[in-house]
């Protein structure tokens, strides 16, 4: 078991690696560089030659990767061409609030799909199935900013109840709680909403694979309860899947989270990146591209290691 | 990894003799369209390809005249969508943008389709190191949350239609590639690649003549689903303010528009462009859903 773990997390490394070298490239080969970018359309040559010797971007690109990466193990993410703080600074004031409304929809949205999934595949083909199908195929097929949008016209404009956007009401010098939960809800809501979607048919799917399996049939026959049966047999098996399902969905729940910021003007890591490409400010971009990379590639090497730990059918040879 | 498809494959399927193939495909087909999944999808499909490109020939209301003596003008026997908020047509602007939104979700689908399935099928043949060097190459592009180095690429290039179409699918096919290497992983040990290999095909002819013909079923559905992604790709950077440059109108672009206007309730600004999109992500996902009941047969028993 060690030597699996060991193993994995060595074969991530190179993973990783790969990441900075995509985003470093990716970042330094675009027309313009980010000296022109700093300095607008009509920045003279003299001045931009002089920003380049000033950041170092007069060096060959593999030099500047080779100094980026050194910088970036020592936690050195760089210096935003924009705001007066380093990057690493940046990421650690937004990241916990991305992190906060994705991990709070995920988590719901976990526990809402088993659910919603088990519910309709042990009570299949009857109109609570049909009515739930039908809405999880709306939701699914709604894209994430109409149904921001379609959120905060209801719970903000004609309700009231929770704020449209941002994270706290500038008038109050406080937030406490209360402030921070009005603020998240309706990100958090319109995350859960688009997951369960996806997740509640694949658990839907996964469930009634699993019910109709002889190891169920062996267990009804042998006279054990059914709620037993339904949530210590069948359940089990056909969550498994779902942490797989998580490691996979870990980009598109970022890609899903960076619109939703967007929407509720929600101050996160998406947020921060759409700005930063706006205003093409280069090592803000680069940083988060890696972030959230590195974040992805962890994800997906715990919830292999979780599978692991949860079905005892996997061996490590 | 433990991948969920490779759990979902049908055991039995190895076991079909290869002959039975044209029959077997025209009776996919035959599912397929007795499927109501499949006729509302097609149905939402046609509406939205006639509303947009057949539309404009009936309805002659200028896309780009601004009029400003009726700005916000609610929907009305003259603008029967309203107006927004520089007084264009809203309907006209509904057909214009309905039709690059398409176009580009259609486009970039293929192309996303194109390059997945070649590199997949390259990978999964030759094997070994060089398959694991691409797939690990398509691991660390998989893990970069794919909005974002699109949101990226897009403010830096501003990209033009071509463009838009090319930097999405390059941006896209890494899964595609992924899901038909697995396929191809488990074709190349059938005995009737085999027996190709052993009358003396060369690689080249056993992934054009007898791999390509195989996957082809995973890959139709899989493109189905790829231009749901596509279209909503397009309209999540345009929402973004990125995507294809004013004044050509496109449904993203529209809907982000109408989000400044949230407050004075111009609701028939809000409601048009983002009920398309709906339309075309649920025709599409419906066709997609029935094409994989009719090419599963597992699916198809229940």
């Amino acid at each position: 078991m060690l030597k699996y773990i060991l193993r994995r997390v060595l074969q991530a490394i190179p993973s990783l690696l790969g990441i900075t070298v995509i985003g470093f490239f990716l970042v330094h080969i675009v027309p313009g560089g980010p000296a022109q970018a700093m300095l607008g359309p009509r920045a003279t040559p003299l001045r931009i030659a002089q920003v380049d010797r000033e950041f170092g971007l007069n060096k060959p690109i593999p030099v500047q990767y080779v100094e980026w990466l050194g910088q970036l193990l020592h936690g050195n993410l760089g210096t935003s061409y924009f705001y007066n703080e380093t990057v690493w600074h940046l990421i650690m004031v937004n990241m916990p609030r991305t992190l906060s409304i994705v991990g709070l929809g995920i988590l719901i949205a976990h526990v809402l799909s088993i659910l919603l999934g088990s519910i309709q595949a042990y009570y299949h083909d009857t109109k609570f199935d049909y009515a739930m199908t039908s809405l999880t195929y709306f939701f699914y097929s709604m894209p994430i900013f109409w149904l921001g949008i379609m959120i905060i016209m209801l719970f903000s404009i004609s309700l009231g109840w929770f704020p449209s956007g941002g994270l706290s009401n500038p008038l109050n010098p406080n937030p406490g709680f209360g402030s921070w939960l009005a603020h998240t809800t309706l990100p958090v809501l319109t995350i859960v909403l688009t997951t369960v979607a996806g997740w509640g048919r694949y658990m839907r799917t996964a469930m009634s694979e699993n019910l109709i399996q002889d190891y169920v049939r062996t267990a009804r026959a042998k006279g054990i309860r059914e709620s037993v049966v339904v949530l210590k047999h069948a359940l089990r098996n056909s969550v498994l899947p779902l942490i797989t399902l998580l490691g996979f969905s870990l980009p598109n729940l970022f890609s899903g989270a960076l619109l939703v910021e967007v929407i509720f003007n929600y101050p996160g890591m998406g947020l921060l990146f759409w700005d930063a490409a706006n205003q093409r400010d280069y090592p803000v971009i680069l940083g988060i591209v890696v972030i959230t990379g590195f974040l992805t590639i962890i994800g997906n090497l715990l919830a292999d290691l979780l599978y692991g730990i949860v079905d005892p059918r996997i061996q490590y040879n | 990894m433990i991948s969920p498809e490779i759990e979902m494959r049908d055991p039995l399927q190895g076991n079909q003799p290869v002959i039975e193939r044209t029959r077997s495909i025209s009776r996919e087909w035959r599912a397929f369209w007795k499927n109501p999944l499949a006729r509302f999808g097609i149905g939402g499909l046609a509406f939205l390809i006639l509303f947009s490109f057949v539309g404009p020939i009936f309805y002659h209301a200028s896309a780009y005249q601004p009029n400003l003596l009726n700005t916000l003008h609610p929907p009305s026997a003259k603008f029967p969508l309203g107006t927004d908020s520089l007084g264009r047509d809203y309907l006209a602007r509904m057909m214009l943008g309905g039709q690059l939104s398409l176009e580009v979700g259609f486009a970039a689908a293929f192309m996303t389709t194109m390059i997945g399935v070649i590199y997949g099928l390259i990978s999964g043949l030759l094997g070994g190191s060089i398959d694991a060097l691409l797939m690990r190459l398509v691991d660390i592009f998989i893990a970069i949350p794919s909005l974002f180095l699109l949101l990226f690429v897009d403010s830096v290039f501003k990209p033009n239609a071509l463009l838009l179409i090319v930097i999405i699918a390059s941006l896209s096919w890494f899964g595609v590639a992924r899901l038909v290497r697995s396929e191809v992983l488990s074709l190349k040990r059938r005995d009737y690649v085999e027996a190709a290999r052993a009358l003396g095909a060369n690689n080249w002819r056993i992934m054009i003549q007898h791999l390509l013909p195989n996957v082809m079923g995973v890959v139709i559905v899989n493109a189905t689903f790829q231009v749901a992604d596509a279209i909503l790709t397009v309209a999540a950077l345009s929402f973004l303010g990125l995507g294809l440059p004013p004044p050509t109108p496109n449904w993203g672009e529209m809907l982000s528009d109408s989000m400044s206007y949230m407050f004075q309730n111009a609701w028939w600004l809000i409601y048009p462009p983002g009920l398309a999109i709906l339309l075309v992500e649920l025709s599409v996902n419906f066709i997609g859903d029935a094409l994989r009941q009719a090419f599963d047969p597992r699916l198809r028993k229940r």
